[in-house]
């Protein structure tokens, strides 16, 4: 049981990393690893949303749309139950730490499109998860997330200050980095 | 068929319009628990910046600039914090600390403001231009300056008639001394063994 549990975790954080393996979830990836900190506060933000997300839409599908015989409504009511979850999210952030608010800025709503937390909902669908599988797969999944994104911001502080070539600069090189670090992941294909 | 058409319509969105509305209603009872009052980041914002209360960056005082920066405005408007300030500013907001705008005035070394009480003549102008109420008169009689509370704003300086109001920079004591800041290069050069930094 443990051992199961382990290896749903290893294969989704490192193996299929959800973004550097399954390439979801790319946008919040380039567009909040300019620093760590911020990186770190989009990073929990974005595990709570997914694990509070992947729970609720097992519960929405299992109890509500399949007794209607109404399965092939999923990603639409994914997507509300999504949307509700990361504005809840978002006014728990703005009470909590209203400078983590202000600086995630526009990232925070945002998360309801990244597809990432889509994804994971409807794959546990597919991979027939229970509950509580859903809701570690969706953990799971915000952990790899949160590795990728922090260990890519960390790189780009130091490409900041770099002697990067006139035409490389910018997000031209955080493309190529974002492009060797996924190779590097694919390295742990076979691992579980 | 019919029948079969309207279960196979209905359904559907009777289960999404029921899914919304709980949804909302959800989130209505978070919004009104969670009710956050005021920006607790002007506060913040607040803090840092030295209360002169000077004008100098062109809102009537600290508090309105602070939220002129919450809302946006750019943090290097403030002459009598100077440097200090903007990088205390640009920690707390996560921003790039930009050189101080001399539009607004440059930075100087702190200053109290002396009135040579025997030029006096007791118009009261200064004390009406004073924000913190540092200056004590009454008409027709001399004005003198609380040396704790002045601020060093220089708004005083302007509207005396006599031109009678010195400022005179603040003696280094044991009290006020700091650690000069080191030179700082442009950029931390650690990747840079050679070539044009940008």
């Amino acid at each position: 049981m443990i051992a199961e549990f382990a290896s749903l975790l290893l294969a989704t954080v490192l193996v299929n990393n959800f973004v550097l393996v399954q390439f979801l979830g790319l946008c919040p990836f380039m567009g909040v690893s300019n620093k760590v900190e911020t990186a770190m506060g989009m990073s929990m933000a974005t595990a709570f949303v997914l694990t509070l997300a992947s729970g609720c839409s097992y519960l929405t599908y299992h109890f509500i749309l399949v007794p209607l015989n109404l399965e092939y409504l999923r990603t639409i009511s994914f997507i509300l139950v999504i949307a509700a979850v990361v504005q809840f999210t978002e006014l728990l952030i703005r009470k909590a730490s209203p400078l983590l608010h202000r600086v995630l800025g526009v990232f925070l709503p945002l998360i309801t499109t990244n597809c990432a937390v889509l994804g994971v909902a409807l794959l546990n669908i597919n991979k027939a998860h229970t509950f509580i599988e859903s809701l570690w797969y969706g953990f799971g999944a915000a952990l790899g997330f949160a590795l990728v994104l922090i260990l890519f911001s960390a790189m780009r502080e130091r490409l900041a200050a770099a002697d990067v070539p006139p035409i490389f600069e910018g997000p031209a090189i955080g493309m190529i980095a974002a492009g060797l670090i996924s190779l590097a992941f694919m390295g742990f294909a076979g691992l579980v | 068929m019919g029948s079969e058409l309207l279960s196979n319509l209905l359904w559907p969105v009777a289960a999404l319009l029921a899914l919304g509305a709980s949804f909302g209603a959800l989130l209505g009872f978070a919004a009104v628990k969670f009710k956050t009052e005021g920006n607790p980041v002007v506060d913040q914002v607040n803090a840092l910046l030295p209360q002169t209360q000077c004008g100098q960056c062109s809102y009537p005082g600290c508090r309105p600039y602070a939220e002129a920066i919450v809302a946006g405005e750019s943090i290097n408007k403030c002459p009598p914090g100077g440097e200090a300030t903007i990088h205390a500013l640009a920690d707390l907001l996560n921003l790039e600390p930009l050189p101080l705008d001399a539009e607004h005035g440059i930075e100087q070394a702190n200053t109290v403001a002396y009135i040579r009480e025997d030029e006096c003549i007791g118009c009261t102008k200064c004390i009406q231009a004073c924000p913190v109420d540092a200056i004590l008169g009454a008409a027709k009689l001399m004005h003198t300056i609380i040396a704790s509370e002045c601020t060093g704003c220089d708004l005083c300086v302007e509207p005396c008639p006599v031109d009678c109001i010195d400022m005179i920079e603040l003696p280094t004591t044991l009290q006020n001394w700091s650690w000069p800041l080191p030179h700082q290069p442009s950029i931390i050069a650690t990747d840079k063994l050679h070539g044009n930094a940008v």
